[in-house]
């Protein structure tokens, strides 16, 4: 089996007559950490929809393990299944206690026993320290609890790869560093992840691809310090000027 | 203290009205006449007055089995409305009718249509069923129509991050309606609903148009025999007294609902 992931091949998405991606290309192997900067609206979140079937494109594609997932054949839930997906606002299901928040898509999407899926559930809570939290609903957790229960939701799944949409941007900033530290420690144990971040500091350090995203055009890829200290686009290094 | 005061003189120059207007002495009579109330909550077979609490077993019974319709007929239409399979066009565009169409069709007429046109038809069983069941069919046609729109609005009052969020876990749609998105939007949805409900239970007294004995036409009947009104007074309190324990309930909810957001708020 190929080691690469994940890998769009120029793709484009338009909303009506506004093209949000403009043929991006971009590939992740396995335990690549990429992030995506770029400003909002530059299309971040867009490509990490597509890469998960969330959104349909209209150009280019997108495989998994070198499936091609523009195949009708292709059942996005079974897809949606081996990708994780963490989003800026949490998007924990308030009526369900953080434990069955994480057991939901392990029992209902993959029909596990909910008796072994709890343990493993436990496990990782145990892991963000909230294991004591397992029964509270999620109002009762602050925002980086809520959003560390969110990732060890996504991660109860075993994906193959996780998406990262922006997951520190709707924290209180005392609250960023939990967060951060656990993608830190997911990165180092092999974790392949596609990240959109508005983090510099945190995608220097962590990523080892960085990509910059301007109105949907992929403009350069290359190490952090390819990109944050010898950028080769003018529009690479003014974006970095206006966020440092 | 004040409050009390304040309530009794209130209510103190309401109730006056009926004693100082020059017609007083004789609505009083015509309408709280305690003798013609008592006869006719106990009815009196040999003047052919049927009781109202006789008839009150019937409203309660139709509201109740058309209440478990609604709620299953309803939700039924409002998930076919928002299905998204282009196999289901054609059921999208009947539930998206028929809400229109029972949504505005006054009850009444509903009543006298399902009332008259299923008899009519000579079909079977369906022709044959007594003036209660017409009423109760006619009720959970119209009602369902407006619990259809009341589901709808609690199902997209969830916020679309929900729906990504089970979608992303692999949840397939009906694994996400059913344990995501409903779940939260029955919770929103309860206190509209149980408005509807209230309305439902007195409007099953338009059922007596077809003739079928529930409260409403007991007390009719009690009337047009003892040529007095206080029958309606009393099948009118009868109907508080099913409705308010509802409203008050229902009132609850809402504080309980609101006083939550602001502990949530804060």
């Amino acid at each position: 089996m190929s080691d690469v992931v994940l890998e769009l091949d120029a793709v484009v998405k338009r909303f009506g007559d506004h093209e949000v991606l403009s043929g991006v290309s971009l590939q992740l192997r396995r335990h690549d950490v990429v992030c995506l900067i770029g400003a909002s609206g530059s299309g971040k979140s867009t490509l990490l929809r597509c890469a998960n079937m969330l959104e349909s494109i209209d150009g280019g594609s997108v495989s998994l393990f070198g499936q091609s997932l523009m195949d009708p054949r292709i059942d996005p839930d079974l897809v949606r299944r081996h990708i994780g997906m963490v989003f800026q606002s949490f998007n924990l299901f308030p009526h369900l206690s953080v434990l069955d928040n994480i057991l939901l898509g392990p029992v209902r999407a993959l029909k596990r026993k909910g008796s072994d899926v709890r343990e493993e559930a436990m496990t990782l809570l145990g892991r963000i320290g909230l294991e004591d939290r397992a029964d509270d609903f999620p109002d009762r957790l602050s925002g980086g609890q809520q959003q560390r229960v969110a990732i060890v939701r996504s991660l109860a799944m075993r994906p193959s790869l996780l998406l990262l949409d922006e997951v520190t941007s709707a924290l209180d900033p005392s609250l960023v560093g939990e967060v951060l530290d656990l993608l830190s420690d997911l990165a180092h144990q092999g974790t392949t992840m596609l990240i959109a971040t508005h983090e510099m500091n945190f995608a220097r350090d962590v990523a080892h691809q960085v990509a910059y995203l301007d109105a949907g055009v992929l403009v350069e890829k290359g190490t952090p310090d390819q990109i944050f200290r010898n950028a080769v686009h003018a529009s690479t290094r003014s974006f970095l000027e206006r966020v440092n | 203290m004040a409050s009390t005061i304040s309530t009794l003189v209130i209510l103190g120059l309401i109730v006056s009205v009926l004693f100082v207007a020059p017609g007083g002495a004789s609505f009083r009579h015509v309408f709280f006449d305690p003798h013609n109330m008592w006869v006719a909550w106990v009815g009196n077979p040999r003047k052919g007055i049927l009781a109202i609490k006789d008839g009150l077993v019937t409203n309660i019974w139709m509201f109740l089995v058309s209440e478990v319709i609604v709620l299953f007929f309803g939700l039924t239409l409002a998930w076919t409305r928002m299905s998204h399979s282009p196999v289901l066009l054609p059921f999208r565009i009947l539930a998206t009718a028929y809400t229109d169409i029972f949504r505005g069709i006054p009850l009444i007429l509903v009543v006298f249509m399902v009332g008259y046109g299923l008899p009519a038809l000579e079909f079977g069983f369906v022709s044959t069923q007594s003036n209660a069941i017409y009423g109760v069919i006619a009720l959970s046609l119209t009602y369902s129509a407006y619990v259809a729109e009341v589901f709808r609005a609690g199902i997209l009052a969830v916020p679309n991050g929900q729906l990504l969020a089970a979608r992303s876990l692999g949840l397939t749609h009906a694994s996400t309606m059913r344990r995501v998105i409903l779940p939260q939007a029955v919770r929103t949805v309860i206190p509209p609903l149980l408005n509807d409900f209230i309305s439902l239970q007195k409007d099953t007294a338009l059922v007596s148009v077809l003739g079928a004995v529930e409260a409403t036409r007991a007390a009719q009947i009690a009337v047009s025999v003892t040529f007095n009104e206080s029958g309606l007074t009393v099948a009118a309190v009868f109907f508080l007294v099913l409705t308010i324990p509802m409203t008050r309930f229902t009132d609850r909810l809402l504080d309980k609902d609101r006083a939550r957001r602001l502990v949530l708020a804060t």
